[in-house]
């Protein structure tokens, strides 16, 4: 397999605006063998781990579970269910913390474990799906509850289900794990190569792409060697392994594509409106274990790291697994700790308390001390250095986003192409007057939501008031109409009226459909005008049809008390 | 346990305002010494009166607006301020002058409109203007450089004609002043004077006027210092030298004997410390990679028009406060393409 091998190394690759080098603090926790963590006493289960509608429990308080057992089933169609990590008896099914940038809690499933670690029913393991039907694939990965794993946490099924309209030519495999700190994509890929290729496989047979381009960051020398030493063994010649230049965010979904390909995806978009669709790498390692063995998703790689840790390191952990159970065994906290933070220093949020799970898209704690995570300290004025928009990946102008996000002109703002934000954090990074800015962004997308709701809302009603209007004039044109025709009955020996100001011919035969229709006419006349004026509230003018979808989406999230950000899969690294 | 929870990113923030400040202070350097060696003490005392009254005038502003005074003053862009101006002006100007020019863009220019951040003019150029149009005499009153001056003052005999407006015993203020070479330049030339016949009086040097084009070199490399640790992008300092030197290099190639050649422009007058120093100060330029070449060319552009037929012996000041008001016009229409979209958003 030279051929695939000398492919792979001429593989030409783009820019994207900005970026960062940043200081990866990688080395500290890329220690080997990997561990599995010790079975906790607690697992705290969220049924809502995911982008779309919570899983509806199966169980309830003092059922025994046994491990793999579904919890909850997805309802609707995004939605995936969950599993029982290990045996044990449930306890509580209850509102508890969970890691979601909103801080609000939600419900979780408690199972206090026996320690027996039993297998439950286990789904039939299909190794062979390069002849498998794809339906069946889809079923068995949407039944084992996986998602995107990079941080978005999408239904992965409804991801593999490609529509027509747009045939897939590219898989992207995101092994970028752009983020400084994080090391548990580098050593899985380091690990688990030929079952990442095996991903790789059963996700291009769902979506029917030519080639597959795997991207990773050249800070992974050793992770790129083993896949492409696999790639060759397996003669998967349409895989290209590349090592893409060490940049954050170029682990976030848009600007991966852009390294690899060219291509941007428009904004407001998905991937699969040019053709492409992308993984990250653990969400193809959870697809394999899933349709080769069977394995619902209930366990992780997840780098414990940080200032704030004794023995920074990566664990295989069970989901549900209390991030105190992890620090503990990471060797406990150094006098240092100041903050604690799920997922990476970019984009991670921070954790009030350590007694919150781990969840399916967890990727990293990082126990920060002061030096990694100061405290934001005050900001000054704006200096329209411009620094901000010179590091922005999505090549927009912050300084200006943010000058009319302090007037709170969201109209402006937007027409700033505040959706085009993929909140990575660049701006905020590099301002000299630490502004912060990506919060000013965050509240300025919440509020838009919040806004557009309110106006839809008033649209709604005023619609609602219209209808009312229109059927009250019609019904007092009939009640004319009756009284007219009556008066009419008793005119009759009078023989024919002058004319009338209704010079219909019908008009006289038969009054009450004229009057019916006249009412209606003024009632349309009337909606035409308002609709001259501009039904569409304003600031939704300039969205496109996809940006519309991901704010509806983003509302029905709302609604389920979650600020999270537009896109899915925003950011995988 | 408990932890303070903020938003991301919550990584260690390498820039600092003060940080900026201080680099493009520190990038002065060398022009104000090379300054203060051909054209004597005063600069320095003027450097010295300057920042004392920025910090006293910034620090009174912040104290009547009820904001912190420690981080206003920490910033050190008061102290940019007065230094800017004060080797803008001439080296022997009365210390008034000097107090009410730093006040004036302390008070008026920058604090009255919010501070650091939100003055839509360059403070240092808006105060120079301002006196320049009011004592013309006084604010034109350049020493020759070193190598031309017979009667080179100490600091004390500067300090006493600063401070105290008294000259040295048996000097006259024509013995001791000189003409700029920018104006020595243009007004011999609107005396149809010949440029081969001006350009034989020994004030000349390789490209500008002796002891100019010198401190313009060392404003150059403070530039490139500036450059080099990204405390300012080229686009604006490229921008504004090439148009200027564009456009005087087409005038000089048509009348060679009318125009001054490209190099002159570049080398004398506040050219250079205005392409690195003035025009780039980020509040009042433009903020998009392309507004900032736009900007810039159109400084470089009003440069040369000033100076060849205006009526004012330097042009960067004017050229600047006149492209300040057109900043935000040209930020408007010179958006980047955001990522995904198809085309810039106007054009
Ligand atoms: S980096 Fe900060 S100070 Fe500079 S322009 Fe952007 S927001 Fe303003
Ligand atoms: S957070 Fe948004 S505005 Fe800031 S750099 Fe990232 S994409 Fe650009």
């Amino acid at each position: 397999m030279q051929h695939s091998l000398q492919k792979q190394q001429k593989h030409t690759l783009y820019r994207f605006n900005g970026g960062l080098h940043l200081p990866d603090n990688k080395s500290q926790s890329l220690t080997l063998p990997l561990e599995k963590a010790a079975l906790p006493k607690r697992l705290i289960i969220p049924l809502h781990q995911h982008i779309g509608q919570s899983a509806e429990p199966l169980v309830k308080v003092g059922d025994q579970v046994l491990k793999g057992d579904m919890l909850a089933k997805p309802q609707g169609y995004v939605s995936a269910p969950v599993h029982a990590p290990s045996s044990g008896t449930v306890v509580a099914i209850e509102t508890l913390p969970i890691p979601h940038p909103s801080g609000l809690p939600a419900a979780c499933v408690v199972i206090e474990t026996d320690g027996k670690e039993t297998w439950g029913n286990q789904l039939e393991p299909i190794p062979d799906y390069p002849h498998a039907d794809p339906s069946l694939l889809r079923e068995r990965i949407r039944n084992a509850g996986i998602v995107g794993m990079g941080g978005a946490a999408f239904p992965s099924s409804v991801k593999l289900t490609p529509g027509l309209e747009n045939p897939i030519h590219t898989l992207i495999i995101n092994g970028a794990e752009c983020e400084p700190y994080i090391t548990c994509d580098d050593l899985l890929m380091q690990t688990q190569a030929e079952k990442i290729l095996h991903g790789v496989g059963i996700i291009r047979r769902l979506i029917g792409a030519e080639r597959c381009l795997f991207g990773i960051e050249d800070n992974k020398p050793e992770a790129i060697r083993r896949l492409r030493q696999a790639v060759t063994d397996a003669g998967m010649d349409w895989v290209s392994v590349i090592a893409i230049p060490t940049l954050y965010p170029s682990g976030g979904e848009k600007q991966l594509i852009k390294v690899l390909t060219g291509k941007e995806v428009p904004s407001g978009s998905i991937p699969a409106k040019i053709g492409m669709i992308c993984h990250n790498v653990t969400t193809a390692f959870a697809v394999a274990e899933a349709v080769i063995e069977g394995k619902p998703l209930i366990s992780r790689y997840i780098t414990i790291t940080g200032n704030g840790v004794q023995q920074p390191k990566n664990l295989e952990v069970l989901i549900g697994t209390p991030a105190s159970e992890l620090i503990k065994q990471a060797g406990g906290y150094t006098d240092q700790v100041s903050k604690l933070i799920v997922g990476g220093p970019m984009m991670g949020i921070t954790l009030a308390s350590d007694e919150v799970p781990i969840t399916k898209a967890t990727n990293c704690l990082l126990a920060a001390d002061s030096s990694e995570a100061p405290d934001p300290g005050v900001a000054s004025a704006c200096i329209r250095c411009g620094r901000c928009a010179i590091a922005c990946p999505a090549n927009l102008l912050p300084q200006q986003m943010y000058w009319y996000a302090r007037a709170k002109d969201l109209e402006k703002v937007q027409e700033y192409n505040l959706f085009d934000c993929i909140e990575c954090g660049c701006c905020s990074h590099v301002c000299p007057s630490h502004i912060p800015l990506v919060q000013y962004f965050r509240f300025a997308k919440t509020e838009s939501w919040a806004q557009e709701k309110e106006q839809r809302a008033a649209e709604r009603a005023r619609q609602r008031h219209e209808a009312q209007v229109a059927r009250k004039e019609r019904l007092e044109a009939e009640r004319q109409a009756k009284l007219r025709q009556k008066k009419e009955a008793l005119n009759k020996p009078a023989a024919k009226k002058p004319k009338s100001d209704k010079p219909e011919a019908g008009a006289e035969e038969d009054p009450k459909k004229a009057a019916i229709a006249a009412a209606l006419k003024r009632a349309a006349e009337k909606k035409a005008k308002l609709a001259e004026q501009g039904i569409e509230p304003k600031n939704q003018s300039d969205l496109s049809e996809a940006q519309k979808q991901a704010i509806e989406q983003a509302d029905q999230r709302r609604a389920e008390s979650s600020t999270d950000a537009v896109t899915s899969e925003k950011q995988d690294g | 346990m408990r932890f303070t929870t903020i938003t991301s990113p919550h990584s260690d923030r390498p820039n600092s305002v003060s940080k900026t400040m201080l680099l493009v202070i520190l990038a002065l350097i060398p022009g104000a010494i090379a300054m203060i060696w051909y054209f004597g003490w005063g600069i320095l005392i003027n450097m010295i009166l300057a920042s004392i009254t920025a910090i006293v005038c910034e620090a009174l502003a912040v104290r009547l607006r009820n904001r912190p005074v420690l981080p206003a003053i920490g910033d050190f862009s008061a102290v940019l301020t007065a230094l800017l101006f004060a080797v803008a002006v001439p080296p022997l100007l009365p210390w008034w002058l000097t107090v009410i020019g730093v006040a004036f863009a302390i008070l008026m220019v920058k604090q009255i409109y919010g501070g650091l951040g939100y003055n839509p003019f360059n403070p240092a150029m808006a105060a120079y203007v301002l006196l320049l149009v009011s004592y013309p005499v006084q604010m034109t009153s350049w020493l020759p450089p070193e190598m031309l001056n017979e009667n080179p003052l100490t600091f004390i005999q500067s300090a006493s004609v600063i401070f105290t407006g008294t000259l040295p015993a048996g000097l006259s203020w024509d013995a001791l002043t000189m003409a700029t070479p920018l104006d020595a330049m243009f007004t011999q030339l609107d005396q149809s004077k010949m440029l081969s016949e001006i350009l034989i009086q020994p004030l000349w040097g390789d490209f500008g006027g002796r002891g100019w084009e010198w401190a313009g070199n060392w404003f150059l490399l403070g530039g490139l210092f500036l450059l080099f640790t990204r405390v300012i992008s080229w686009h604006i300092p490229v921008s504004m030298l090439g148009s200027l030197l564009v456009i005087a290099m087409l005038f000089h190639f048509l009348d060679q004997e009318a125009y001054p050649f490209g190099m002159f422009h570049i080398f004398t007058g506040g050219t250079l410390l205005g392409a690195f120093f003035i025009a780039t100060d980020p509040v009042s330029a433009c903020t998009t990679k392309k507004g900032q070449l736009v900007y810039g060319a159109s400084i470089g552009l009003l440069v040369f028009i000033i100076r060849t037929w205006g009526g004012y012996p330097d042009a960067v000041a004017f050229a600047v406060l006149l492209m300040n008001m057109a900043a935000p016009t040209i930020d408007y229409y010179t958006q980047p393409r955001a990522f995904g979209h198809q085309g810039a958003r106007r054009d």
